[in-house]
């Protein structure tokens, strides 16, 4: 097996809750894998862990090799990069600045950036079509811009696995598009592995790999978007109606939840899936 | 690429050589003016080792003056950094030095060394140390006991010293209502930020102030990345703890040792790093040696100011701080908003 991580037996307990329950899984070199389920299932809780920024009560994940927790901060950050959910702009740095602190891992003690640090925060500026960008502060540009811009600083940090939390949350369909089309490109150039937590369980379908589908902090199934989108299996995790067929581009499966006053009509055509 | 990034190695440089050499002018601005009335000229002369070197002009600028300007700039500088580090830690733009209970701690301790009937130095001196040290400590022990897994977060670190600052100026209220009234101006003054009493041998604090700036320089990248949140700066390789926690120790000290000396000198602390921070941008790599020169040559000003307005006697440099730095800080703001 050529897994670039593993987690084993994970658990994480929360004043005697369990958020994450016995949660194992290995994620491929290369893999786009996707973290589903609802609201709660520990899908952040579990991201976190992987980017080593929460610690486990039991269980370990391995990455290339090495025990996460046998790793220090910085060598962590030169092979995981991180996507966060929130950013924040309070103390607002200009876009490119902003794109060059993913050089951090790689800096020296003093923190100078050199030549070679300018060009690659270039390169990933260029990569992520924010270079008209480069000067304007965090708090002037849009929603779709700054995502693509913390994406870029995720590349500029040159990781082997980058971790999403939710990236297309509050995008419009043309945004989301292009920031699922960047990262699919940056792991096809660079073979990158990218790991995305996502409600959108459309996307996670047309773009994963694979899925992992949590729910209240235990694996429900882990496998192609085909096995892991089935009625049942959503109808258990999400306790709501789902349609699933196949989506007209006629690759890969769609997914449609039924709004309650569909559900009397519904419920012949889910027989027919 | 036509994008120029005007790189950070040049911005510092700029920065450092024109502040340098305002700090510088402003300083022998101040050496040369005084009720004695040297001119710049004269000053020079005692400068080079020209002329009288026991000359009362000599004595004048070696044992009062030069201390004085020396004094004004180091406790300028240190204020200002000290807020500059503490916005960022607390991520909060009304953060000032003095936020984690330094004033009520420092204050407490001047005033009881005052009633004790003690020196300004050694003994005051000491006594606000103490008391600044004292209530920072409980301040971040507190902050590190509370609030579960998240150790010194900022809202209990924020909320900590808001409290103590507030039980502490319950305590001053009291001592001041028990004095007796020639005690109270001498209280007022100190509360108020007093450079006065300044001394030559009293210079050596510089020994323990400079090490904390060039602490806090090589700790100005990962107090950016900082601003962007602590989980962020983790994921990005920023060992956030040992960080934060250097950043406490060391700008805690460094304002505990000026405010000892100088008293509660306000608004340095609170405005220079946002005046800064609208002239030259957010990276802490070039607002630490900015908020050191930038505060320094402001307190040296204000307090050259604070000697030569009153027509008799000085009044407190801290009335003339706010005076100036708070319609000047409006001003940029207005400007800034384009």
């Amino acid at each position: 097996m050529n897994a670039i991580l593993d987690i084993r037996n994970i658990c994480l307990q929360y004043e005697g809750n369990f958020i994450l329950d016995t949660i194992s899984c290995q994620v491929e070199k290369g893999e786009f894998f996707v973290i589903i389920g609802p609201n709660g299932a520990g899908k952040t809780s579990l991201l976190k862990i992987i980017a080593g920024l929460e610690k486990t009560d039991n269980g370990s994940v391995v990455c290339k090799g090495k025990k996460l927790v046998d790793y220090n901060r910085r060598e962590l950050s030169q092979v995981i990069a991180m996507v966060p959910q929130h950013v924040d702009t309070n103390f607002p740095f200009t876009v490119a600045e902003t794109v060059l602190m993913g050089r951090t891992p790689h800096l020296g003690l003093l923190g100078l950036e050199s030549r070679n640090d300018y060009l690659l925060a270039e390169t990933a500026m260029q990569f992520t079509d924010i270079v008209h960008l480069a000067d304007r502060r965090l708090d002037q540009i849009s929603g779709g811009e700054l995502q693509r811009v913390i994406i870029a600083r995720a590349i500029c940090q040159q990781p082997e696995i980058v971790l999403l939390d939710e990236p297309t949350a509050a995008l419009d369909p043309a945004h989301q598009l292009k920031v699922m089309d960047l990262m699919e490109k940056f792991r096809q150039e660079q073979d990158t592995t990218i790991i995305m937590v996502s409600h959108d369980l459309n996307l996670a379908s047309l773009y994963g790999d694979r899925l992992l589908l949590l729910k209240e902090g235990r694996v429900m199934k882990t496998g192609t978007p085909a096995e892991v989108l089935s009625v049942e299996l959503l109808r258990e995790s999400y306790g709501c109606e789902m349609l699933v067929d196949e989506n007209p581009l006629g690759k890969g499966t769609r997914v449609t939840p039924v709004p309650s006053k569909f559900l009397e009509t519904s419920k012949t055509d889910d027989q027919k899936v | 690429m036509k994008t120029e990034y005007s790189s950070v190695s040049t911005k510092i440089t700029l920065v450092t050589l024109l502040l340098g050499m305002l700090l510088l002018v402003l300083g022998i601005l101040a050496i040369s003016t005084g009720s004695t009335g040297s001119n710049i000229a004269e000053i020079l002369d005692i400068f080079i080792g020209k002329g009288d070197t026991d000359s009362i002009g000599a004595t004048i600028v070696w044992q009062i003056r030069l201390p004085r300007v020396i004094m004004a700039a180091t406790v300028g500088g240190t204020l200002a950094l000290g807020g500059l580090v503490f916005q960022a830690l607390l991520r909060n733009p009304l953060a000032e030095p003095y936020i984690l209970g330094i004033s009520g701690g420092s204050a407490i301790g001047a005033i009881l060394g005052m009633l004790l009937g003690l020196a300004h130095f050694p003994g005051v001196t000491i006594f606000a140390f103490g008391g600044s040290i004292a209530v920072l400590s409980v301040v971040i022990l507190l902050a590190s006991r509370t609030m579960g897994n998240v150790a010194l977060s900022k809202d209990s670190l924020l909320l900590g010293g808001v409290m103590m600052n507030a039980f502490c100026a319950a305590i001053i209220m009291f001592l001041i209502s028990m004095v007796r009234t020639f005690q109270v101006q001498h209280i007022l003054f100190w509360l108020m930020g007093d450079l006065s009493l300044i001394k030559s041998s009293q210079l050596p604090i510089l020994l323990i102030v400079i090490p904390c700036f060039i602490a806090i320089f090589i700790l100005a990248r990962p107090m950016n990345l900082l601003l962007l949140g602590r989980e962020t700066a983790a994921a990005m390789g920023i060992n956030v703890r040992a960080v934060i926690m250097v950043l406490l120790i060391v700008t805690s000290l460094m304002v505990s040792v000026v405010v000892s000396f100088s008293g509660l000198i306000g608004f340095v602390g609170l405005v220079i790093p946002h005046i800064f921070r609208l002239i030259v941008g957010p990276d802490h790599r070039v607002l630490v040696p900015a908020c050191i020169l930038g505060g320094a040559s402001y307190l040296v000003l204000c307090d050259l100011l604070a000697r030569v307005l009153p027509s008799s006697g000085e009044m407190p440099v801290g009335i003339i701080t706010a005076l100036i730095g708070a319609p000047l800080f409006i001003f940029l703001l207005l400007r800034n908003k384009r």
